[in-house]
């Protein structure tokens, strides 16, 4: 059996960025979650910063290039996805939302998503759920229960408080996403929308198109 | 004719970003027929329009152009960039093309495509989340309108018809020929495929990967269907370029056209899309490298369309690349010509279609009587009417 794919998308800015610093904690704690349960898995991280530029370009001409064709087609092949922004104004990155907006619709049904958040104080806690939450809801992912959010004050000294419960939050939020990508509850409930490559490779009989088309009461 | 070269519009009001003016919607129009007319003097094949509803577009009432460009022409294949199949009453499609195939003496073709501007849908009445279906079930209700001279039709989209003749038959009996486009939708290249038709790819603003997998599902799916081998399935491809004699040059006066063009302008540099898609900007020598080198990733085929009055160029300037067109042009057709394969099918025009159908053959539906039109709306169930009518005053 191959490898389950987590890939880490994270969105910090500067270099290093303690949304990075996050991203790696989650993406090991994963790793070592779903080995524990017997499984292969292969972690890799997709930093959005050097996407910027071509980010901004897809929003113009409509098509991905180089490294971020290669990121957004990770990410559409994942078994499981951890997101990491840093709170800006309230919400998530606009270079993290840029990344999910350019999505192909369909392309995250049913994968499994744990979504983590850094900001300078723990006030931005709620971020998670009133911003990441419902964007992954929309995009049909399946949101594992347990989000991390860590502010400055959470990355503090070895042993204190801070480090030792942001510690206990990466593992718990890993564990629930290891169950939800491995094991006999990782096939989506729902079947997934088709995505054009799949399409391209076995494509819908024309005659099964012509009778969904008028497949429907009357619109006229 | 092996294969055709053109140009494509789609009719855009935009500012001049040099001069900062803005040609009127009125120079527009008058321009766009002294491209088409310019564009038969240099010796291309085919001119197509788009068709857009609102501003700063004036590719409204593509018919009437191509109708007005026709009687001003003698040679040039009239067809449309494209078609809004979605949007527009099939009806109206099987008449008025087939209308404008008798005028022009068969000159004429279509390119179907769903068109990208959202409001376009709710303004004629549709639903865009439909698009794909109302392509699908538009089509095959013209499909019918140009081969059965009487149709009984109901389906989802529009009203029912009973006993339907729409008119004018097409000329000769032969059906215009139709291109189906789409960038990346492979359900329209499953339709082309399903009917035999052409498959055009726009080819101007995405990668050419998006353009080979398209052909390439086109092409396998043409041969499922039983039309040919996918070799001879019917393939156009679109294109853009601006050149002069000095390839500098050229890049030189493109630069700010490109960096204000209203769909990638502000976006990736020139070079940069110069790179990533078909765009060619350079000297004619390099225009005839990079279009020669399409067929490497589609195969053999049939018909080049390029882009080149678009971004605010002026027309003096539009008319000077149509003139270094003509100049490349028997060059692109000696060896495009040198480097095809056997067997490999001409483009589609009226004269092959009619032979390919076993001749031409009047297809007029004679009616002996009249029973469908009345004398006035209110017709003559209404007593008053029927004594007007009948010359009682």
């Amino acid at each position: 059996m191959s490898a389950t794919r987590i890939v880490v998308v994270s969105a910090g800015l500067s270099v290093p960025s303690s949304t990075r610093l996050l991203a790696d904690m989650l993406g090991e704690a994963t790793e070592h979650a779903v080995r524990a349960r017997g499984e292969e898995v292969e972690v890799s991280y997709v930093e959005l910063r050097p996407l910027a530029h071509a980010l901004a370009d897809h929003l113009l001409t409509g098509f991905a290039t180089g490294e971020l064709k290669t990121a957004i087609d990770q990410v559409a092949h994942a078994e499981g996805v951890i997101a990491v922004t840093p709170v800006f104004s309230a919400s998530y990155s606009g270079l993290f939302k840029t990344f999910f907006d350019v999505l192909e619709v369909g392309a995250l049904d049913g994968t499994p998503v744990l979504v983590a958040a850094t900001a300078g104080t723990a006030r931005h806690s709620l971020v998670l759920e009133h911003a990441l939450r419902p964007l992954f809801a929309y995009l049909h992912a399946v949101v594992v229960p347990t989000g991390v959010f860590a502010a400055s004050e959470d990355f503090g000294g070895a042993g204190g408080q801070g480090s030792g419960e942001l510690r206990k939050r990466v593992d718990r939020a890993a564990a629930e996403l290891a169950a939800l990508v491995s094991g006999p509850g990782a096939a989506p409930a729902a079947p997934r929308r088709r995505l054009v490559e799949e399409e391209f490779e076995a494509p819908t009989d024309f005659e099964e198109l012509l009778r969904r088309a008028s497949d429907g009461p009357p619109e006229y | 004719m092996g294969m055709q070269f053109g140009i494509f519009t789609v009719g855009d009001v935009t500012t001049d970003p040099t001069t900062g003016r803005t040609p009127t919607e009125h120079e527009r129009i008058k321009a766009t027929v002294e491209i088409a007319k310019h564009a038969e003097e240099v010796g291309l094949d085919v001119f197509a329009t788009g068709e857009h509803h609102n501003p700063p577009f004036i590719a409204s009432a593509p018919t009437t152009t191509l109708a007005y460009i026709g009687a001003q022409t003698k040679r040039i294949i009239l067809s449309t960039s494209t078609t809004l199949i979605t949007t527009t009453d099939p009806v109206l499609i099987a008449e008025n093309y087939a209308k404008l195939q008798h005028l022009t003496d068969g000159r004429v073709d279509l390119m179907m495509g769903r068109g990208n501007t959202g409001p376009v849908y709710p303004w004629f009445g549709k639903d865009i989340r439909q698009g794909i279906n109302l392509a699908v079930e538009n089509y095959a209700l013209l499909h019918r309108l140009w081969r059965e001279d009487v149709v009984d039709w109901s389906g989802r989209f529009r009203t029912p018809l009973q006993g339907f003749t729409s008119t004018p038959r097409p000329l000769d009996g032969v059906p215009p020929f139709v291109w189906h486009g789409s960038i990346r939708s492979p359900e329209i290249a499953e339709q082309a495929a399903y009917y035999g038709d052409g498959f055009f790819h726009n080819h101007i603003f995405w990668p050419p990967s998006h353009t080979q997998q398209m052909v390439r599902l086109y092409r396998q799916r043409f041969e499922h269907y039983g039309h040919g081998t996918a070799d001879q399935a019917i393939v156009g491809l679109g294109g853009q370029f601006f050149m002069r004699r000095n390839s500098q040059d050229a890049i030189n006066e493109f630069r700010p056209y490109f960096d204000n063009a209203p769909v990638y302008g502000h976006g990736p540099s020139l070079e940069d899309f110069m790179a990533a898609t078909p765009l060619t900007v350079g000297s004619p020598q390099q225009v005839i490298e990079r279009t020669l080198s399409f067929r490497e990733y589609v195969g053999d085929y049939q018909r080049q369309l390029f882009l080149i009055d678009h971004a605010g160029l002026p027309l003096k300037t539009v008319l000077e690349q149509l003139d270094l067109y003509g100049e490349i042009l028997p060059t692109l057709r000696d060896e495009f010509a040198k480097l095809r394969k056997p067997g490999t099918p001409d483009a589609p025009a009226h004269a092959s279609l009619v032979e390919r159908a076993g001749g031409a053959k009047d297809s007029t539906v004679y009616a002996a009587g009249d029973a469908a039109t009345g004398t006035t709306d209110r017709d003559l169930d209404d007593p008053d009417a029927a004594s007007v009518l009948e010359g009682e005053l």
